[in-house]
């Protein structure tokens, strides 16, 4: 349970990214989860993100709840500020925290009992206000740290490591998140890192409540044949729909793909996400028939992944608020004080 | 006991909730306090939007006493529902006006009384058409009546009306009308005034009719609070509804047109628990508004804000529980609660204001508080405070006030750390500095709830977790000298009898006070204004023989406390409970301690 500090050794002629840090600066402590475990693989895709988009790590902000996943948060960006929070209750932490400063960038690393049980109240409000953060939910279907209880996301006739099958329907939250407003919806694989890298930077930048749902097999109780989480039954029903790639503004947009296959999507920041369909007949702009599509895959036990659903237009969190650009936590008292002589003449109702 | 006379009554008005009456009945009050005579008003409300009934008492006291007096002299029974009961509650030789456009002859079964019929009804049905200014109307109509019995200046009340239809204006001639309906009906058919009356006194100059929560929610402003979030609770609702509307008018950047301030309507108690210590932890001045229900949905949170000290300001308005109980009646009930809230070893800052003055300063107290020691800090009110119009003194601010953000360290100061320990107290003071996101690259650190050693790393070791959590004692102890200190008012010569209150107790027990003091009782009392105890406290206690502890609860909450916090022995504390859910009057405390004296033989 103790985290270790991982030492830094840097490597001759390592690549070193805009700011001039290397991969391994993105790196925290070691993980001590199971060997195997899909959320380390999450744990290095979200490093490799944050260090290709050169975020200084001072400025991100990590948090999360309870659990495996929730470990995470130690194991990438030690020179973040980091915050285990309580089960189920990062989101409501997490949009505190992003209300005091808008200008950092926030990543919350969560499970699918932590937020579809627990915390799916809290999941389904911070999508709501569109709070700008990437919300990473690791998803195994399964509770590790109490043993392998099914989870909320268990499909059914999922059966679990000692032979019972659920019978309760999933939660899914990519239905979820469509169904309540998230402006920015993906699903993954912790086994795909080319396409999670992508996404995750994405999601990053992406003004407003992004949500990957990364299915991430749990090596310990739920990576058995029976499991629909298990790493062999994702690779068998895996389908990628739309892949996304983050254009920084700066860079020059190549044109790698099909015309008639990629879509660009403006960034507020000037960047743009660059969509490559896989699947021609699949439109990540159109809600309904996104959410139309992600029903039936769900009856024919497709795991439908990629980016699934985009929306730039609406505003987010402090957009709605009308706040200042300026962080909550840099206005000076000055500025926030209406001084003794208001103090008096607001008091003439109350004569 | 003394008989009601002039400009000492108390005059109560029974009505139905949502029929417009808590106007009429502000306007009463008001018109009085604008006489310059001093008021006392609390508003007995149920939990419903219309129907239910209602009452509104207001206390006449040219001395400025600033609780209840417990009798009723002047009843205006407009509630066909309560007239049982409202008779019941008057004072032998009081006065009950009824709307007698039908007669009711019950009102017979007391000779002690006067009873005074004003077919209110039957002229407001006749002088207005539509059907709802008929009944709003027939509420102006018992103002008139009311203002003739106690010779109230009809100038007052049209100037207050004036205010009151300021941005209807057509509206004014209506009231203006209906108040003259009742008056006239009164000067023509009893005789006026009554011999229990208003006069004109200069008693309120420099004082102002405020709520608590209006004053909690400008001491927030004040005390330069960012962020706020809150599910709605009653009866803590009115505290986030001021903010926005203060924020409203003095927050937003007249350029620009931006706001200075973020306010979150929560889903529930535990997102808005969450919320603001994700704003405090990042820096801003964050606060939610709830009562007892919220405080025990937030519970684990406030343990882990505890454990990871982050700074976070409970309102807590309290209500009557456990349970839904009734929330629009009052009581201190949630003195445990807060004192030890969430699970494991906890203990809590918490504050007791006494009325709306209180809350405004100790409003930025707790921000003050919260931000020094890196913890919650419980503002513990009720809706006797919360909720009703208390005169106090006007409210100044002392514009060289600076907020104490407590250690917080800059990049320049982080420049010059090799490590930064988020634990570790480098001067002895038990707290250690933190750092704000995205200040500094050596100011990074991880915030958990689990086991962590001085120096913020996770840890499963006994002897590192019990260093870091005798740290929180120590820290929490030093609160002591930090919160605002107790308040005393001494007998004249020496007292065996100590008397010991929080909160808005405070005017009843005053009173009773004086009251047993002048009857040959002498008394000390002490007003506790913040947790943890001070030595001033512990010495209170031990300078008189028996301390009567006056308290809002069924379960001698404060006293408990005051046994498991002080060296106090219990018998040395004697409880005087009141807990029906309305405010405290100075008769209760009064009877209750002479009572009390007589049966222990302890005088």
């Amino acid at each position: 349970m103790t985290s270790f500090v991982k030492p830094k050794i840097r490597r001759k002629n390592e690549p070193l990214n805009a700011l001039g840090l290397a991969r391994g600066d993105y790196d925290g402590a070691m993980s001590t989860l199971c060997a195997g475990c899909g959320h380390d693989s999450v744990t290095a895709a979200m490093a490799r993100a944050f260090y290709e988009l050169s975020v200084e790590p001072h400025r991100a902000v990590k948090v999360s709840g309870i659990g495996c996943s929730s470990k995470t948060t130690t194991y990438f960006l030690s020179d973040a500020h980091g915050a285990n929070t309580v089960h189920g209750r990062m989101p409501s932490f997490a949009t505190g925290a992003a209300a005091a400063n808008s200008a950092l960038t926030y990543i919350g690393v969560s499970g699918d009992g932590d937020s579809l049980s627990i915390g799916l109240g809290q999941l389904a409000h911070a999508m709501r206000r569109n709070v700008n953060m990437l919300y990473m939910l690791e998803n195994n279907g399964v509770y590790g740290l109490t043993k392998g209880q099914f989870s909320a996301s268990a499909d059914i006739g999922s059966t679990a490591k000692k032979g019972a099958t659920n019978d309760q329907a999933p939660i899914d939250p990519v239905a979820l998140a469509l169904s309540v407003g998230a402006s920015f919806i993906g699903r993954s694989f912790s086994g795909d890192r080319e396409q999670l890298v992508p996404l995750i930077k994405a999601g990053l930048m992406h003004k407003g409540f992004a949500l990957i749902d990364v299915i991430s097999p749990c090596v310990s109780f739920n990576d058995h044949k029976g499991s629909t989480k298990s790493y062999a039954h994702t690779y068998e029903y895996y389908h990628k729909a739309v892949h996304a790639d983050y254009v920084p503004p700066s860079a020059e947009i190549k044109a790698a793909y099909d015309e008639g296959d990629t879509l660009p999507v403006e960034l507020h920041d000037g960047g743009k996400i660059n969509l490559r369909k896989l699947d021609k007949d699949y439109d990540p702009t159109d809600r309904a028939a996104a959410f139309s599509r992600i029903m039936s895959s769900q009856d024919k036990d497709e795991i439908l992944t990629g980016l699934l659903y985009i929306d730039q237009s609406r505003p987010d969190m402090h957009a709605r608020e009308n706040m200042e650009e300026r962080p909550l936590n840099e206005i000076p008292y000055a500025e926030l004080n209406p001084g003794s002589d208001r103090l008096k003449s607001l008091q003439q109702e109350f004569r | 006991m003394t008989g009601p006379s002039v400009n000492d009554f108390v005059l109560k008005v029974a009505t139905v909730n949502g029929t417009g009456s808590a106007s009429a009945n502000g306007l009463l009050m008001k018109t009085i306090f604008r006489m310059g005579v001093p008021v006392v008003g609390k508003n007995v409300f149920p939990s419903n939007i219309q129907g239910l009934p209602t009452w509104y008492e207001v206390r006449v006291t040219e001395d400025g006493h600033a609780g209840r007096d417990g009798q009723v002299h002047l009843m205006i029974a407009m509630n066909p529902e309560t007239y049982e009961q409202d008779l019941a509650e008057l004072a032998p030789g009081g006065v009950l006006l009824y709307d007698s456009t039908w007669p009711r002859p019950q009102f017979m079964s007391r000779p002690d009384i006067t009873v005074l019929g004003v077919p209110l009804s039957g002229m407001c049905n006749e002088a207005f058409t539509v059907a709802r200014s008929r009944i709003l109307m027939k509420n102006m109509a018992y103002v008139g009546a009311v203002a003739a019995l106690l010779e109230l200046d009809l100038d007052v009340i049209t100037g207050l009306v004036e205010e009151m239809f300021a941005g209807k204006k057509k509206l004014i001639p209506a009231n203006m009308k209906a108040v003259a309906l009742g008056h006239d009906y009164a000067k023509e058919n009893f005789s006026c005034p009554l011999d229990f009356r208003v006069r004109a006194a200069n008693k309120t100059a420099g004082k102002v009719m405020i709520d608590g929560n209006t004053a909690a929610a400008l001491g927030c402003v004040y005390g330069g609070a960012t962020f706020g979030a809150w599910y709605p609770i009653t009866p803590s609702t009115s505290v986030m509804d001021g903010f926005a509307k203060y924020c409203a008018e003095l927050r937003v950047d007249a350029e620009t047109g931006k706001n200075k301030y973020c306010i979150i309507q929560a889903e529930d108690e535990l997102a808005a628990a969450g919320l603001i210590i994700g704003a405090a932890w990042n820096g801003a001045r964050a606060f939610t508004p709830t009562s007892g229900p919220g405080i025990s949905l937030m519970s684990e949170l406030i343990g882990f804000a505890y454990y990871s000290e982050v700074p976070m300001v409970l309102f807590d308005i309290q209500r009557v529980g456990p349970s839904t109980g009734m929330p629009t009646r009052t009581q201190q009930c949630d003195i445990q609660l807060c004192a030890y809230a969430s699970h494991g070893d906890t203990r809590h800052i918490v504050l007791y204001p006494a009325n709306p003055a209180e809350c405004f300063d100790m409003a930025v107290n707790a921000l003050d508080l919260a931000e020094r020691f890196q913890t919650p800090v419980f503002f513990l009110s009720d809706i006797d405070i919360g909720m009703n119009d208390w005169m106090i003194d006007e409210l100044t601010w002392d514009d060289t006030y600076v907020p104490d953000r407590g250690k917080v360290l800059t990049a320049a100061e982080l420049e010059d750390v090799e490590k930064f320990h988020r634990y570790l107290d480098v001067d002895g003071d038990h707290i250690a500095a933190r750092t704000l996101p995205g200040t500094h690259p050596n100011g990074a650190y991880f915030l958990r709830g689990s086991g962590h050693n001085k120096y913020g790393g996770y840890t499963e070791k006994g002897p590192e977790y019990q260093e870091v959590v005798d740290r929180l004692y120590s820290k929490w102890q030093s609160a002591a000298s930090a919160v605002p200190a107790p308040v005393t008012e001494m007998a004249k010569g020496k007292a065996n009898f100590g008397l010991i209150a929080i909160g808005s107790s405070d005017g009843a027990v005053r009173e009773a006070r004086a009251r047993l003091e002048a009857s040959g009782v002498p008394v000390d009392y002490m007003r506790i204004r913040g947790f943890p105890f001070s030595d001033d406290v512990d010495a209170f206690i031990h300078a008189h023989s028996q301390v009567f502890v006056v308290e809002q609860n069924r379960d001698a909450q404060l006293l408990g406390l005051l046994v498991a916090e002080t060296s106090a022995t219990k018998e040395q504390l004697i409880p005087v409970l009141h807990y029906s859910g309305e405010p405290l009057d100075y008769r209760f405390v009064e009877a209750s301690i002479s009572e009390a004296i007589k049966v222990r033989k302890i005088a």
